[in-house]
């Protein structure tokens, strides 16, 4: 494996001391992040590693040493955030990018009323699942990540080095807006209704706070028993609202648009939606620059009434 | 034993709704809970297992408890429970129904939490029969039966007929009203069923699941494994395992001030969370390696050791089917163990 060899050569060069990636799970198709320090050979990527790891780094770079952290296209987005926002010390990351060309989503497959998988075989764009009952193909296509399914890029950003960029695909099949348009078509009662209905699934299991790049407060306002605002559960109906109020909103200008949040929830709350409206708005108000538009101030910045006028039937 | 055609599952429903309130496993926006029946909703057959557990009938996971008025000096002690009338609940698969065992042996134990007791009270369990388990599935591994759920009454859905089979007093007196559709018959007919059931689930993947390590080595030991340093790396300290987790009992009590009035409720708590076990002087548990090691040492450790063996685990297989991570319960328990 390619990647093996690279990281071997590497560390053996000094490049790092340890390595964060993924290795593989207790099913045939499960992987987990880990670190690791030796055994390289038991690093794998695959179709199966949807996991973003850059978020791991704010605990890893306060040690000492150098981590040699794999990224694919959108996570390297993550770290650049990070990095940017001081989160991480860069200079003891040695970035590797790695290929892509989507990432599988298992509960896709279950969806499609396959039971007692046992392992996914890839040959091209087909996935041969082997089940306790059979085998079973299924396009690949078919069951790829939501935010495989609009991908924000297969170019790499920020890393030291990228492995084979010609293997990256790019996997977009929706315009990445649809979803937020389709939303706006609504009635705003029937939008209202859409988000009631979504967010009261939610079980407050932080998942999609914890595992988001944005999402990097040392103590975050719902943990902190000082703030009067820090629950475990929703108190009231309305509490799960006003916490993906709140933290879609404080991601707001910021979110890199991994797609974790929406990828770990367990209720399979569309949650990338608000931070698609978002950067949809400022795509439109500020312009689609790599600059984080609302911590930038240019002298020609929309005046709020501009704002209001040009986000006038998008409220 | 008795049965009835499976074309007429929904009259079976509407009758168990107009004797009392009926929760059966739904889809709600993409995801399987336990919802009210009511007409127009379909019994989610094909899912395994809900999101959330069952648990939640007897442990919801907020409740109030009391609330308190103040008036001047004066303070009003106002009663705020949610009611415990009679329900029943259809569609609990064997792991869910054998986790009520581990929350009695908590909550029934003195001094009886009364919250619970009443609702355990009020509730009539239908086990519903797995007839496909799934690779997550493991829970041979504690000695459950997927082909013979325990609960008030057990259910199998077989190709064209639901078997109905009742199994306690709170069991029998729902079927007396129910004689009328549900036709007696031999109990032979779901043998072959069962066999099936077996056949697949001696051939999961996690089923194999060997826990002597941790029976038969002393706590400590296991606490100081190095294992724990490398195994919780992936952690993202979300209380997702937790919350969908149907043994998991740990709760706060919390008040939530309305102004005028200040309202007591108790919540799910989970020891993922950074603020679990803060105490006065401090957090016992600072990182996450620590909160990590306390989930899966009070499952496999703690617990049998303080209820004659019994492990805080079913296999139903929700955290190695939620975790975002990949990690769970199976993972941890072998690696542990260097099994």
């Amino acid at each position: 494996m390619q990647i093996t060899k690279t990281i071997k050569k590497l560390v053996s060069e000094g490049k790092a001391d340890r390595v964060f990636g993924w290795k593989k799970g207790e099913l045939g198709f499960d992987t987990e992040p880990a670190l690791f320090t030796e055994d390289f050979d038991s690093v794998v990527y695959n179709s199966l590693c949807g996991a973003n790891l850059c978020k791991y780094m704010i605990n890893e770079t306060k040690k000492d040493g150098t981590v040699l952290l794999l990224l694919k296209p959108c996570d390297s987005r993550g770290l650049q955030l990070l990095t940017k926002e001081h989160r991480v010390r860069r200079e003891k990351i040695y970035a590797l990018g790695v290929p892509c060309r989507g990432k599988i989503d298992v509960d896709k497959i279950s969806d499609k009323g396959i039971k007692g998988m046992i392992d996914i075989q890839e040959n091209g764009d087909t996935l041969t699942v082997v089940t306790l009952y059979g085998e079973q193909t299924v396009p690949r296509q078919d069951v790829l990540y939501e935010k495989c399914l609009s991908c924000v890029g297969k170019e790499h950003v920020g890393c030291d080095e990228v492995l084979s960029p010609e293997l990256s695909e790019d996997t977009t099949v929706n315009d990445r807006f649809a979803g937020v348009t389709a939303l706006e078509e609504k009635n705003p009662e029937a939008r209202f209704a859409f988000w009631r209905s979504q967010l009261s699934k939610c079980i407050r299991c932080n998942a999609c706070r914890n595992v988001c790049p944005a999402c990097s407060c040392v103590k975050c306002i719902f943990d902190n028993p000082s703030s009067g605002m820090d629950s475990k559960a929703n108190a009231d109906d309305f509490e799960e609202n006003l916490y993906h109020i709140i933290r879609s909103f404080h991601v707001c200008g910021r979110c890199t648009d991994c797609g974790e949040c929406s990828r770990v929830c367990p209720e399979k709350i569309p949650l990338h939606l608000l931070n698609r409206k978002y950067i949809k708005d400022i795509h439109k108000l500020y312009g689609d620059g790599d600059e984080a538009a609302l911590l930038t101030f240019t002298k020609d910045d929309a005046e709020p009434s501009v704002v209001y006028e040009r986000g006038e039937g998008h409220a | 034993m008795r049965k009835l055609s499976s074309d007429r599952m929904s009259e079976l429903f509407e009758r168990l709704d107009s004797l009392c309130p009926l929760y059966l496993p739904g889809e709600k926006d993409g995801a399987v809970s336990f919802v009210r029946y009511e007409q127009g909703v379909d019994y989610a057959v094909g899912a395994l297992n809900t999101v959330r557990s069952a648990k939640d009938f007897f442990f919801p996971q907020v409740e109030n408890i009391a609330a308190f008025r103040m008036t001047g000096k004066k303070i009003e002690i106002l009663e705020n429970q949610n009611g415990n009338e009679p329900f029943v609940v259809f569609g609990v698969r064997a792991c869910d129904a054998a986790s009520f065992s581990l929350l009695d042996q908590v909550f029934l134990s003195e001094p009886v939490d009364p919250y619970y007791r009443d609702r355990r009270e009020a509730g009539t369990v239908i086990t519903v029969a797995c007839g496909e388990p799934d690779t997550s599935c493991f829970c041979t591994a504690f000695g459950i039966d997927p082909a013979e759920p325990k609960g008030d009454i057990s259910v199998w859905l077989t190709d064209g007929f639901l078997y109905w089979q009742p199994r306690t007093d709170k069991g029998e007196n729902l079927t007396e009203n129910l004689t009328d559709i549900l036709e007696e018959c031999d109990g032979g007919e779901i043998k072959s069923y069962q066999d099936t059931i077996k056949t697949i689930a001696n051939q999961l993947p996690l089923a194999n699941l060997n826990l002597s390590y941790w029976e038969n080595t002393d706590e400590k030991e296991i606490f100081a494994s190095p294992v724990w340093d490398e195994i919780y790396k992936g952690c993202l300290g979300c209380g997702l395992c937790t919350f969908v987790c149907p043994t998991c009992q740990c709760y706060d009590v919390r008040d939530f001030d309305c102004g005028e009035t200040v309202r007591k409720f108790r919540c799910w708590d989970s020891c993922m969370y950074s603020d679990f076990t803060r105490m006065a002087h401090g957090n016992p548990r600072k990182t996450q390696k620590e909160r990590f090691r306390q989930r899966f040492m009070h499952k496999l450790k703690y617990f049998p050791e303080n209820n004659g063996g019994l492990v805080s685990c079913v296999g139903c297989g929700r955290c190695v089917r939620s975790c975002p991570q990949g990690l769970n319960i199976v993972k941890t328990a072998r690696r542990v163990s260097d099994d």
